[in-house]
């Protein structure tokens, strides 16, 4: 268990509810949500989660915390916002679901391996070196994060899209050496650092 | 009394004179009918046509007049003529509207046009004037039973809008149960926060009213009469008697909670287990200050078992909802945020049901941090420690939460008096010697709220679980019992704000029957109606139908055990009239003649003309409209039907059904309100007891070797006008594949 999972315990006890609302963003409205199920029937991808935003409010108020924080749920949202205009109380469901999966990340408890939460690792490691995204390497990570072997393999699968951009100059191959960045990339990083360090100030990680 | 005169005004306006032969009718009229002035007139409604028919009564003495132009549901503006009796031939939405157009219909669209004629000419000649039956001495002053939120509610209602209210009250102080209530939900915007009851302010305005005589530790010892003439005895605890003469009366005896100790399982009767009315005395007892147990400890959790007892499917407990308590437990568990935001409030709910504005109030507990769990609770264990096992019905799953205090949401148990089915029965069995019914009986007539020396019973038939009577559909304040009102929770389970609507539209509507009753009107829904019914008792054979059947307890027995008419407590729908076998009731301008007499004007065609005739008696609330409705649209059907409008069909006599398939007619429809449970009739039982005495028709027709499907029953909603058309339509095919009448010729 991560030193800032043991806190969070120690600190909240029972009250799950609580922590939510003092650690997730748009967390405070877990509480408004009545129950309709809206949100559950509204989902594109519903079928395939483990439980519904309906079901992971229920269970946040029944201080299931360990359930909803190990939760694959949060991780498969895909950000269509259906249920937020749906939603008759008004809860901004897709930002808590994202709120919730950061926070579960934070404390170490997200599903180990899961596809969505592995990707956005990727992505955030690639943006923040540069201040820019460097497709070719991003790519290159995403094929090789299941060892050298599988990722030969991804990638010659991959050739003829891989030819097909470079033609249309979409893709270009020396990005493999450093990539193109930001005017001031120490600085991005230090932005970065600086509000990661107001952030785990507000949230306890310190 | 001067001589009758007879006249037919015949309009030929809205296409009438394009599509029908006026003249012919004009003789029909003059010739086969003997009315002795027939007019027609291209415009008959307008100003011109109506100085036209003024005049006539005015200047030649016409005493009885037919109108045949457009439905009598139409100009009744224009054709209304007080002194005067009126019949009314429906040519337009009866006949021009509803055969199909083209002159392949001419023949049987003029003969339908010339039976209505002669119908509306029969019927007119059996009518009279009605001459009303106003009384000399009518009391105005309305009687309200209750002294709780409704009763008070509805006596200033009734005081401010200056009548004179008697207020009885059984217990020693007004206020009824909103008194022990700490706060009351939020009736206005923004539905934010619980509210003063206001009650003290309300006790204070009803003893300070000059138009309210309150009695309190008073109850009813007998009531008799009639609206307008209403004697009630009051008895208060002392001893005393007082009389007081009322017009109508307000019944407002509210509801008490369900009994907790009927729910063991639920923890009722143990430690630290509260019904609703428990916790508002522990949170008066906490002043505004921590709130408390029993015993004294500090509230930190609190659970919230909704529909505790109701809902029932058992049925062991309550079967209903009473709609207040989500809002009640809401209000209750602000209590305990507003006193202390860290104790932990939970409401456990199946479906969360806060009607009106409650949505605004449930959103403002869950910002407080009221937590609600979508839960059946399946067993709560009362202790210093509370367990609640519920199923959580989001997550599937069993699970338990403990707290320091559970409250259960009981709910209304109305107090409306003696169940009159109980009582009729237990009457029935003491009658025939059962000695346990004879102690039954006294038994019964405590409970009794009214104590009405009704032949029906003491009190106001019950309509769905011991709730008062009102009307299902259309009017929620009449009870089958006229002049008498319910109101509150003893009506259907409300809360206060509710209560005091109801209350106050029970108000009004007492105001309007003692308004009505001394006009010597019907009471609602026949509120114009000066006719009432009067029997021929040398004829009656005191077989008591009308007495058992009158579906308003209207009727009494004298000394002699012939029926009492009381005409203030008469809706005027004729069930009595229907009912009579003997045929001795009827109204001055409805009886057993005027529609007997149309149906012996139709002219039956004889067998080898191939053209049936097809009666149809049609309640004139729903199905007469409806049939109108379907001439307003142009929808089509048979021009061998004969539609005759009536009171109710209640009303209709068996002796009209007979008559008609003696004579020669094909076959009968008769087209009343839905019945049953969610009735839609006017009067209640009326529809209900004409489908059960047509039941019991098949053994005169097989006497009469007649087939069965020659009567049929239909229930009509007002809305039904393509449907009713339809059934015309297949019924006339049904009757014409089954073949004529074989009694044509005789009749």
């Amino acid at each position: 268990m991560t030193t800032a999972n043991q806190q969070a315990l120690a600190k909240y006890k029972n009250d799950f509810l609580k922590e939510v609302e003092a650690n997730v963003e748009e967390g405070h409205w877990v509480r408004m949500c009545m129950q309709c199920g809206v949100c559950a029937g509204s989902c594109p991808l519903g079928p395939h989660w483990e439980h519904s935003p309906q079901k992971i409010f229920m269970m946040i108020r029944a201080g299931k915390r360990e359930e909803v924080l190990t939760s694959d749920s949060m991780w498969m949202c895909t950000s269509c916002y259906n249920c937020i205009v749906r939603c008759p109380r008004k809860l901004p469901i897709t930002h808590i679901m994202h709120g919730l999966a950061n926070y579960a990340h934070r404390l170490g408890l997200a599903p180990k391996g899961q596809p969505t939460r592995e990707i956005a690792k990727l992505f955030w490691n690639n943006l923040i070196k540069t201040g820019r995204v460097n497709e070719l390497k991003f790519s290159l990570a995403m094929y090789f994060k299941d060892g050298f072997s599988q990722g030969v393999k991804n990638a010659l699968a991959m050739q003829s899209i891989g030819l097909g951009l470079m033609k249309a100059k979409r893709l270009n191959p020396f990005e493999i050496l450093g990539g193109h960045r930001c005017k001031d990339a120490a600085g991005i990083q230090k932005m970065i650092a600086k509000a990661r360090e107001i952030e785990d100030r507000k949230k306890g990680f310190a | 009394m001067a001589e009758n005169k007879f006249a037919a005004y015949i309009c030929s306006g809205c296409g009438l004179g394009d599509t029908l032969d006026i003249g012919a009718l004009e003789k029909v009229a003059q010739k086969e009918m003997k009315m002795s002035v027939v007019k027609s007139h291209p415009f008959l409604c307008s100003d011109e046509g109506v100085a036209m028919i003024k005049h006539d009564i005015a200047h030649e003495g016409v005493t009885h007049l037919c109108i045949a132009a457009c439905s009598r549901r139409a100009k009744t503006e224009a054709f209304h003529f007080p002194s005067a009796a009126v019949s009314r031939a429906n040519l337009r939405e009866g006949v021009l509207w509803v055969v199909a157009e083209g002159s392949e219909h001419d023949e049987v669209r003029q003969e339908m046009a010339e039976d209505y004629v002669r119908m509306g000419c029969a019927e007119v000649k059996k009518m009279k004037v009605p001459a009303g039956n106003v009384k000399e001495s009518s009391s105005k002053k309305i009687l309200v039973v209750g002294g709780g939120v409704s009763g008070m509610t509805a006596a200033l209602a009734a005081a401010d809008a200056g009548y004179e209210v008697v207020l009885v009250e059984k217990t020693g102080e007004l206020g009824g149960f909103a008194k022990s209530l700490v706060k009351r939900v939020p009736f206005a915007a923004p539905y934010a926060d619980p509210q003063p009851t206001g009650i003290e302010e309300m006790v204070a305005r009803v003893r300070a009213h000059a138009k309210i005589k309150v009695y309190v530790n008073a109850t009813l010892a007998e009531t008799s009469g009639a609206p307008g003439r209403f004697a009630v005895k009051i008895a208060t605890e002392s001893g005393s008697l007082s009389e007081e003469l009322c017009g109508a009366i307000v019944q407002a005896t509210g509801f008490t909670p369900y009994p907790i100790e009927k729910l063991p399982e639920l923890g009722g009767g143990q430690p630290n287990v509260v019904d609703q009315a428990g916790l508002e005395a522990l949170v008066r007892q906490a002043a505004g200050g921590t709130i408390r147990r029993a015993d004294g400890k500090e509230v930190k959790s609190v659970v919230f078992v909704q529909c505790a007892g109701q809902r029932d499917a058992t049925g062991q407990h309550l079967p209903y909802c009473s709609g207040h308590c989500c809002a009640t437990s809401i209000k209750q568990a602000i209590y305990f945020k507003d006193a202390n935001p860290e104790v932990d409030t939970v409401v456990m709910y199946q479906d969360l049901r806060v009607p009106g504005m409650g949505e605004d109030f449930y959103r403002s507990a869950q910002k407080r941090g009221v937590i609600f769990t979508k839960g059946k609770a399946s067993q709560v264990k009362g202790g210093d420690v509370c367990q609640v096992t519920f199923k959580d019905l989001i997550l599937d799953e069993e699970n338990t939460i403990e707290a320091d205090l559970v409250v259960l949401a009981t709910g209304q148990v109305p107090v409306a008096g003696v169940n009159l089915d109980e009582w009729t029965a237990t009457v029935t069995a003491a009658e025939s010697g059962d000695e346990t019914a004879k102690g039954k009986v006294s038994e019964l007539k405590n409970i009794s709220v009214l104590k009405l020396n009704y032949r029906q019973g003491p009190d106001m038939p019950q309509f769905k679980y011991g709730f008062a009577d009102s009307h299902f559909i259309c009017f929620p304040y009449e009870t089958r019992r006229t002049g008498i009102y319910a109101c509150g929770p003893m009506r259907r389970p409300m809360d206060m704000f509710q209560a005091q609507e109801d209350a106050t539209g029970a108000a009004l509507k007492a105001i309007q029957a003692v308004e009505n009753a001394a006009l010597g009107r019907a009471a609602h829904p026949r509120a114009w109606d000066l006719s009432f019914p009067s029997a021929r008792l040398e004829g009656c054979t005191q077989c008591k139908r009308c007495t058992v059947e009158c579906p308003f307890g209207a009727i009494d027995e004298d000394e002699k055990r012939f029926p009492k008419f009381n005409e203030e407590r008469c809706r005027r729908c004729g069930t009595c009239m229907g009912a009579c076998p003997v045929r001795v009731i009827s109204f001055e301008n409805y009886s057993v003649d005027t529609v007997g007499s149309q149906i012996k004007a139709v002219n039956i065609p004889d067998e080898f003309e191939e053209k049936p005739r097809i009666l149809i008696l049609a309640c004139e609330n729903d199905a007469y409209p409806a049939l109108d409705m379907a001439g307003i649209q142009r929808l089509t059907y048979s021009a061998y039907v004969r539609a005759i409008p009536v009171r109710c069909l209640g009303s209709v006599n068996t002796i009209w059904v007979t008559d008609a398939l003696n004579s020669g007619y094909d076959g009968v429809m008769l087209m009343g309100c839905k019945k049953g449970e969610d009735y839609q009739c006017h009067f209640v039982k009326g529809s209900e007891m004409a489908f059960y005495r047509m039941s019991k028709i098949d053994d005169t027709l097989k006497q009469l070797g007649l087939e069965p499907e020659r009567v049929q029953s239909y229930e009509i909603a007002i809305t039904d006008n393509a449907r009713v058309a339809k059934l015309i339509n297949d019924y006339v095919a049904q009757i014409q594949e089954m073949g004529l009448s074989p009694m044509k010729g005789f009749g």
